[in-house]
């Protein structure tokens, strides 16, 4: 640490980051687009140019002569940094108007209009006209340049963060810049579209509304937009991230930035693999008894109610899943297994384990079907598509496609003593050994094989907590409605033991509830479902989970398991 | 200055079959290098310290200290860049000695190789110098018949090998860290420093960059000796202990409005004046000098009344122009329009910017642009004011861009505006569209 003045402020700064950073650090805001901490530095952009000097032993300062862009400039002790007076302001002026000469100012069709760099700066430090009376450089636009994104190459202001992206994080080089000067544009090889897995990064890395998501476009206005907090379920490395909704309809996931978790990006499989939260086929409320046909038709599933019918139907049907647990328990509690979903937050499968427990101790818990895809996908990828070392790993996508193994697991293995896996479920259903279980889902895909649904049918009890309607829940006494990542509060276990939290954005549809709702009712626990005074409940029953008691996870999370 | 001074790094311009090493070394040559070669590298530095020879590719830097600035006691490889690219508007005299006396030049890489310890020289050529291509390649292949190159070069345990490499056709490319982008087969964007070349060059390694002229002046001067150096040019201010002199000879092109355009080789330190009426034959068709650029375009302009200026490392500057340059001169007679001229100027600066600052790209097509309106006679004067920001805002002088391009582009723009404004204005004024041949703009 080395102590650093920023215009009146002092601030002790690590002395390895830069005068942006340090800048922050006293809370002064200095403009910058180039400049991305996980990008090399460029220092091209000249937005961030400040006046620094240095102080003397003797105590005197001397400023340098030049102006200095800030990103480039290490906050070594003793630095001085003016970014208030006439000259920086003079050049910021500048630099907005020269970025501002060939823009082309339609802001109104923009897609990145409110979050648009281009727009605060020159609001905050801009001029308010532009002095260019010749006509502007015009660009054709390049909606081929990703299957998800599109150039809108007018609005580019050349930072180049997108192609320092796609070869210093995805290692795969996609995208580039051709021609020279005031008309220079980034572009691709044809058939070299930038449609790696991390390619959506770029369009959160531009500044400017010049790289936009092809999904997201002309959707909503940003400003309309409200985020929550969450992470991601879709692999095992759990990034933190964003849900943006508005009237509790999804927009788009972003990245949120988490250096213990994944870094500052995301992957495409991720940010757009949100889709089944709106699918025709979510469950909209519980139900009781199987549908019986075998291809069964909407209308028999759900009567809808009339619109004056308030009666709420969760008090009798978890009131009848109780009985009829309790009373399978009686029959033969050896032969009942609760099947955990790793989908399940640490809170919910907290719940569920020691409500069964509590009915019966012979009741098994088991976990169950954890997805995995492939193997772990590495990047920077090299130039021909070989995996970087390990030690120069910057994103990896997980195989296992599922956010909370870790944590289901824990929280069974204390009840249970051990961890049983689904395969030894799965053979004591094909020899027919089991009478009843309660399947707990929440997948995004199908994971059960033919064999598994058909003995799984054939049950004498079946309970499905799930999302999704399928011949599973078809089949099951009770179907219990519940709710998508981004509708449910909890703590997820990624693969390296990172404890995060997800926060609900949007409402379950209709009738379906979160999870920990339906748990807390059926475990017949007073009061409503909190997540962090569970939190400490578990921390102080299993030990594994010690590290949560205090309850200080924040927004990015405590390392809880190892 | 006398007219009779013998000219060294041009003697054997024109002479039958100077390209060929064995009349090179008929002529004393490669003394240089066996002298070197009986010295340790680091005398060799001192030597050209002691000359206090400065770097002919424009920015006058002097060249033993630069050698100085590689790490001390390195084991990696160090790599030497050869400056061939000259770009520079009005500049040729490269061309010449690399087609005239290919020799003089190898010698000097290989002397500076050995001197920097550099494992590789890299001869970055500009590329639309075909003759230079096929005259360097043939010496370099002669060069290795003889062991001036390759391994354990002349019994001395040096060993050193030369790749030819043909540009990217760009301005830029010639820039030092530009060259070594080019270099390394990316696009030419110019590299922020530190780290500079000589402590993270070429392939990430140790590396120094010289132009052609220096390198041939190194041959002379480890023949010659430095004393001998600095008997020719102009002595260091004794009342500035950090002017390091303008010692030797420089290839001074002329171009222009001139009877006899040409390149001549001179003592540095001769005025502008000189140059044009004695080495030049004089402004043509009897008219009289408007303008004259001291070293290249990107230095800026001479007024009629600062023809007196020496061109030595000093005189320029004194005179309001960037430097001396590449002492390329280029005369501007005063039948000529400055409106056309400062167009033209910034044409190229538009055209040739790498695009990376946002100064120096926008800028510099801003300035094109507004000299384009001007000369259709739709200019007012605020543009002048505009065209006044721009060249006090880009450029590393400033500090608003990455490489001196920017500083060249602003330099004739505010010297133009400085020298000649009342022609601006009266242009403006009139409302006149410009005479001269309409040039398609370059965006
Ligand atoms: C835009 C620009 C273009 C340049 N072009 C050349 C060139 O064509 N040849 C050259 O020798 N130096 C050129 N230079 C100067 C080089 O950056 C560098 O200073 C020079 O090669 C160093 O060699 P010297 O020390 O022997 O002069 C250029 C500089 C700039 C800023
Ligand atoms: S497209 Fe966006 S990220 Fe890429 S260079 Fe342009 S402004 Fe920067
Ligand atoms: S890497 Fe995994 S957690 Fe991160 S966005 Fe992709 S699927 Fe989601
Ligand atoms: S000053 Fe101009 S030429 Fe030099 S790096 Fe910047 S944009 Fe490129
Ligand atoms: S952020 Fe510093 S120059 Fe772009």
């Amino acid at each position: 640490m080395g102590s650093v003045r920023i215009n009146d402020v002092e601030v002790d700064v690590d002395p390895k980051s830069n005068i942006i950073q340090a800048a922050q650090q006293a809370g002064v805001e200095i403009p910058y687009y180039c400049w991305h901490h996980d990008l090399s530095v460029v220092a091209s952009c000249r937005m961030c140019l400040v006046e620094v000097g240095e102080k003397k032993p003797d105590g005197t300062v001397s400023m340098f002569p030049k102006l200095v862009p800030a990103c480039q400039t290490p906050a070594k002790p003793g630095t001085v940094v003016i970014t208030d007076s006439d000259k920086v302001k003079k050049s910021r002026e500048q630099t907005l108007e020269y970025l501002l000469l060939n823009h082309p100012l339609d802001c109104s069709i923009c897609d990145q209009a409110g979050e648009c760099y281009l727009q605060d700066y020159t609001y905050k430090f801009g001029r308010a006209h532009s002095r260019l009376n010749e006509p502007k450089v015009q660009r054709l636009d390049k909606y081929h340049i990703g299957d998800q994104i599109a150039l809108f190459t007018d609005r580019c202001v050349m930072c180049t963060r997108c192609v320092r992206f796609t070869r210093e994080i995805s290692g795969t080089s996609e995208l580039h810049v051709v021609n020279r000067g005031s008309v220079e544009e980034i572009d691709v090889f044809p058939g070299h579209e930038c449609n790696n897995k991390l390619a959506g990064n770029v369009v959160d890395l531009c500044p400017v509304g010049a790289l936009c998501s092809k999904d997201f476009l002309y959707k909503k206005r940003v400003w309309w937009l409200k985020s929550a907090n969450s992470v991601c379920t879709g692999c095992s490395t759990g990034c933190s991230i964003e849900v943006d909704q508005n009237e509790d309809k999804i927009f788009r996931l972003r990245p949120r930035e988490n250096p213990q978790a994944q870094g500052s990006f995301m992957c495409d499989e991720g940010r757009f693999g949100w889709k089944y939260v709106n699918s025709e086929d979510r469950l909209l409320a519980p139900r009781k008894g199987k549908l019986g046909t075998a291809t069964p038709s909407p209308a028999t599933e759900e009567k809808p109610k009339s619109d004056l019918d308030f009666s709420d139907p969760w008090p009798n049907i978890l009131n009848d899943v109780n009985q009829a647990i309790a009373e399978a328990a009686r029959h033969d509690a050896h032969k009942f297994v609760a099947i955990f979903s790793p989908f399940m937050t640490c809170e919910e499968a907290y719940l569920l384990a020691s409500h069964l427990k509590s009915i019966n101790s012979h009741i098994r818990l088991v976990l169950g079907p954890v997805p995995v895809v492939g193997a772990d996908d590495c990047y920077p990828k090299g130039p021909k598509g070989e995996s970087p070392a390990p030690d120069k790993v910057k994103f990896t996508i997980r195989a296992e496609k599922c956010p909370n193994r870790l944590g289901v697991s824990a929280i069974l293995k204390h009840f249970q003593g051990e961890v049983i896996e689904w395969s030894t479920v799965q053979s004591e259903l094909a020899a027919k050994h089991l009478q009843s279980a309660l399947f707990v889902g929440g997948y995004p895909q199908p994971v059960l094989s033919n064999a598994d649904v058909q003995n799984l049918s054939e049950l004498r009890l079946l309970i499905v907590q799930d999302i999704l309607r399928s011949k599973l829940t078809d089949n099951a006494n009770f179907v219990l409605a519940s709710a998508s990542f981004a509708e449910r509060e909890g703590t997820v276990v990624n693969h390296a033991g990172l404890a995060q939290r997800c926060h609900a954005a949007v409402r379950p549809p209709a009738e379906a509830r979160a999870d920990g709702r339906i748990l807390m009712e059926l475990a017949g626990r007073r009061g409503l479902f909190h997540a962090d005074s569970l939190l400490q409940e578990i921390g102080a029953v299993i030990p594994a989970f010690a590290a949560l008691k205090e309850a200080t996870m924040g927004e990015l999370g405590v390392k809880a398991l190892s | 200055m006398s007219e009779a001074f013998e000219p060294i790094l041009l003697r054997r311009v024109g002479k039958p079959n100077n390209t060929s090493i064995d009349t090179y070394m008929a002529d004393g040559g490669y003394n240089g290098l066996k002298k070197a070669l009986a010295m340790q590298p680091d005398e060799v530095t001192q030597t050209v310290i002691k000359s206090n020879l400065r770097g002919r590719g424009g920015a006058g830097f002097h060249t033993g200290s630069k050698w100085m600035f590689l790490p001390k006691g390195y084991t990696g490889p160090i790599y030497l860049c050869i400056n061939g690219d000259e770009s520079e508007p009005g500049t040729f005299n490269n061309r010449v000695i690399i087609e005239e006396d290919p020799h003089q030049v190898l010698e000097g890489i290989v002397i500076a190789g050995y001197a920097t310890r550099a494992t590789t020289a890299y001869f970055y050529l500009r590329y639309e110098y075909g003759r230079c291509y096929r005259t360097l390649q043939k010496a370099i292949d002669e060069m290795y018949a003889k062991n001036f190159l390759g391994k354990n070069i002349l019994g001395s345990g040096y060993s050193l090998d030369i790749h030819l490499h043909r540009g990217a056709c760009a301005y830029i490319c010639g820039e030092e860290t530009g060259l070594i982008e080019s270099l390394e087969g990316k696009r030419a964007w110019p590299r922020i420093k530190p780290p500079f070349p000589a402590i993270e060059g070429a392939f990430r390694r140790p590396t120094i960059v010289n132009n052609v002229e220096t390198l041939a002046c190194v041959t002379n001067i480890l023949d010659r000796g430095p004393e001998w150096f600095q008997t020719i040019g102009v002595p260091k201010d004794p009342n500035n202990p950090r002017d390091a002199g303008s010692y030797g000879s420089k290839l001074y092109c002329i171009s222009g409005h001139v009877n006899k355009p040409g390149l001549v080789e001179l003592p540095l330190g001769i005025t502008a004046r000189q140059l044009i009426d004695q080495h030049a034959g004089g402004v043509w068709k009897d008219r009289k000098a408007k303008a004259v650029v001291p070293g290249g375009i990107s230095m800026g302009f001479l007024s009629a009344d600062e023809l007196d200026t020496p061109l030595d490392f000093n005189g320029p500057g004194r005179a309001g122009c960037l430097g001396l340059g590449t002492a390329a001169v280029i005369v501007i007679d005063d039948h000529t329009s400055m409106v056309d001229v400062l167009y033209n100027t910034c044409r190229f600066f538009a055209h040739e910017s790498c695009g990376q600052c946002t100064p120096c790209r926008e800028g510099t097509a801003w300035s094109a642009k507004i000299l384009h309106r001007i000369r259709q006679g739709e200019g007012t004067m605020e543009d002048l004011q505009k065209l006044d920001d721009i060249s006090k805002t880009i450029g590393t002088i400033p500090g608003t861009t990455i490489c001196g391009l920017a500083d060249g582009a602003a330099w004739p723009i505010k010297n133009a505006l400085q020298k000649f404004r009342p022609e601006f204005e009266e242009f403006i004024r009139s409302g006149r569209k410009s005479e001269m041949r309409e040039v398609v703009l370059a965006h």
